[in-house]
């Protein structure tokens, strides 16, 4: 188990301000929560806190990065994608300004505030966006290799955090600045693509399903825009199955893109993906929260049997 | 454009003007702005008009710029909030040499790079897409801290109408600024108190206006400035230079649909297309206008 994402997403962003001058990081009043209040302490002249008002958080960052700063605006996801959307696609993408947006608290991880702080559905705002990159890591290092990404773009790119700690999943650094799925575990009989803290859960998954002779052939996605299809559908057509699992709406999340690429290519497998269906998050402890929501090892072990049988 | 105009424009950068020349080309703007309107059959005409004035005393006067290097980086920044007077910014941009005069016929033609709003990578001399109101001044912000970090101090300006202060997102940024003391930025409100489907009383009255950016901690000016003249924008400027580089607004009483006895005043002309007949009527009274400010040069 690593240190929570968004830690190690914050002590990044300080460790890396030296030698990125152009950085500068804007919070909207959460910079203890996002943990950017880090690297506010060690770049206090380059950090901003503009209150509880994304809509202006985004803007200014918009305005710094036209004069050749690139800034990293870092607050709640659900705050970011709705609250502040108007702004990312006007003056960030629309203009396709360098800008990192850094949504922390993504999918349930805000479990116990409910679900009017849970971001279910920034995943689909943010990548129908023109000019804008998606990104969400499945581990703290992962999380710190999106920002190194993020900061050699010329556009803006989004990455999901999450507030909590999850185990570390082992990731070559080329392959990820590549952008391509980072195949975890070697199988034959199914192919399960993931990410976010899904994607140890399919790790764990796969471990269990070997026992009873299926061999999972695992996938960290951690960038859904652009979207490395082609690897998950070789595979899938290798296994003749996929499996996805997200911390999202079914409706515009990971599952949704591929779908998007398989309804013109074709896609010789079968298919499932556990998802959010059409309904809000609740109050809860974090772990029981998302299996109540269908994010365990025990539902993606149940479903890829039923995807085998 | 008038031999007279073509002088002038060619002093651009080398010269100050007088507030009789600035007001002269800002009436040939004018009726520039109007032909190529009604030639499109779409665009704003109501808030383009009123800030014909303003737009140019900027341009001509006030603006550290070099049309020939538009990403100059120690330029100073222009934000136009209330992105719909596109068909004023462009005109003004043109004029000022950021990219021929011809090309302003093209506005909102499909596969002109004169986009319907401000768009930043599309046009030369445009700092900021805009077009949906409230953003220009969070923007503009955002842009003269840059200015301070990097050391260059150019000074940033961003032109509002009513509309982008009925954004919340205005306030924030008022706020915002105010909390850091913000040098280098200027607000300016072409405040021709009407909006699109009605006047701002009923509307959404902002008055008063001056009390609230005060009280959001904002310096404005005392002397009334009529912004649909050059003389009192040229005071308003020497206003601008002898007071504190603390965050500044100056409000300008304008008015919408300035020029044309029809539209002045009028909701209905904020976008409304300039058919022949108003075209006939309208051209007559801005063309009167410029010979007039003409002959006074």
């Amino acid at each position: 188990m690593s240190m929570a994402m968004r830690e190690a997403f914050g002590k990044h962003m300080a460790a890396i301000g030296k030698d990125h001058p152009e950085m500068v990081v804007l919070d909207a009043d959460v910079s203890s929560s996002t943990k950017s209040a880090l690297f506010g302490k060690a770049f206090p002249e380059r950090f901003f806190n503009v209150g509880v008002a994304e809509g202006n958080l985004a803007g200014v960052a918009a305005g710094l990065s036209t004069c050749g700063y690139h800034p990293v605006i870092n607050a709640f996801a659900i705050f970011l994608s709705l609250k502040s959307t108007d702004q990312i696609r006007n003056d960030m993408c629309y203009n396709s300004l360098p800008c990192v947006i850094a949504g922390a608290y993504g999918g349930l991880s805000d479990s116990f505030d409910g679900a009017s702080h849970q971001a279910i559905e920034d995943i689909a705002i943010f990548r129908s966006l023109p000019n804008m990159e998606v990104i969400v890591p499945s581990d703290a290092h992962q999380a710190e290799l999106a920002l190194d990404y993020a900061l050699t773009r010329k556009n803006p790119v989004y990455i999901r955090l999450n507030r909590n700690a999850m185990p570390d999943i082992d990731t070559d650094r080329d392959t990820f600045m590549a952008g391509k799925a980072i195949k975890m575990r070697d199988g034959k009989d199914i192919t399960i693509a993931a990410n976010g803290i899904t994607a140890s859960y399919a790790m764990e998954a796969a471990e269990e399903l070997s026992k009873v002779g299926i061999e999972a052939e695992v996938f960290s996605v951690p960038f859904i825009k652009p979207l490395d299809a082609e690897t998950l559908f070789a595979s899938a057509e290798k296994t003749g199955r996929l499996l996805t699992v997200e911390e999202h709406l079914l409706a515009g999340g990971f599952a949704s893109s591929l779908a998007e690429v398989a309804f013109r290519r074709g896609l010789n497998a079968k298919v499932d993906n556990i998802a959010f269906e059409d309904k809000f998050g609740e109050t809860g402890p974090y772990i029981d929260l998302l299996a109540k929501y269908g994010i365990s090892k025990e539902n993606i072990v149940e479903r890829a049997k039923a995807l085998i049988k | 454009m008038s031999d007279k105009l073509n002088e002038l424009l060619a002093d651009a950068g080398k010269r100050r003007y007088s507030a009789d020349e600035l007001a002269f080309m800002a009436a040939a703007f004018r009726e520039n702005m109007f032909t190529v309107l009604h030639e499109r059959g779409t665009g704003h005409w109501g808030g383009s008009a009123s800030s014909a004035e303003l737009t140019t005393c900027l341009y001509f006067d006030r603006l550290n710029i070099d049309p020939k290097n538009p990403r100059w980086e120690d330029r100073d920044r222009f934000v136009l909030s209330k992105g719909h007077a596109s068909v004023n910014l462009y005109t003004v941009l043109a004029a000022r040499g950021f990219f021929p005069q011809e090309d302003v016929h093209s506005f909102r033609k499909l596969g002109s790079y004169l986009q319907g709003h401000p768009a930043m990578n599309k046009i030369p001399g445009v700092d900021m897409s805009t077009g949906a109101l409230g953003h220009g001044i969070s923007v503009a912000v955002g842009m003269a801290l840059a200015s301070k970090l990097s050391g260059k101090n150019y000074k940033t300006y961003v032109m509002t109408g009513e509309g982008c202060l009925n954004e919340g997102q205005s306030w924030e940024a008022l706020m915002f600024a105010a909390k850091e003391k913000v040098e280098n930025l200027v607000l300016l409100v072409d405040y021709n108190k009407v909006q699109l489907d009605g006047t701002e009383d009923e509307i959404m009255p902002l008055e008063p206006l001056k009390e609230k950016l005060e009280a959001f901690g904002w310096l404005v000016n005392d002397e009334k400035y009529d912004g649909n003249n050059t003389a009192d924008i040229l005071k308003s400027f020497e206003w601008l230079d002898s007071t504190p580089n603390v965050p500044k607004c100056v409000i300008y009483d304008t008015i919408k649909g300035k020029g044309v006895d029809f539209s002045e005043g009028k909701n209905t002309w904020h976008g409304a297309v300039i058919d022949d007949e108003h075209y006939e009527v309208g051209i007559k009274q801005l063309r009167k206008d410029k010979e007039e400010k003409e002959a006074r040069l």
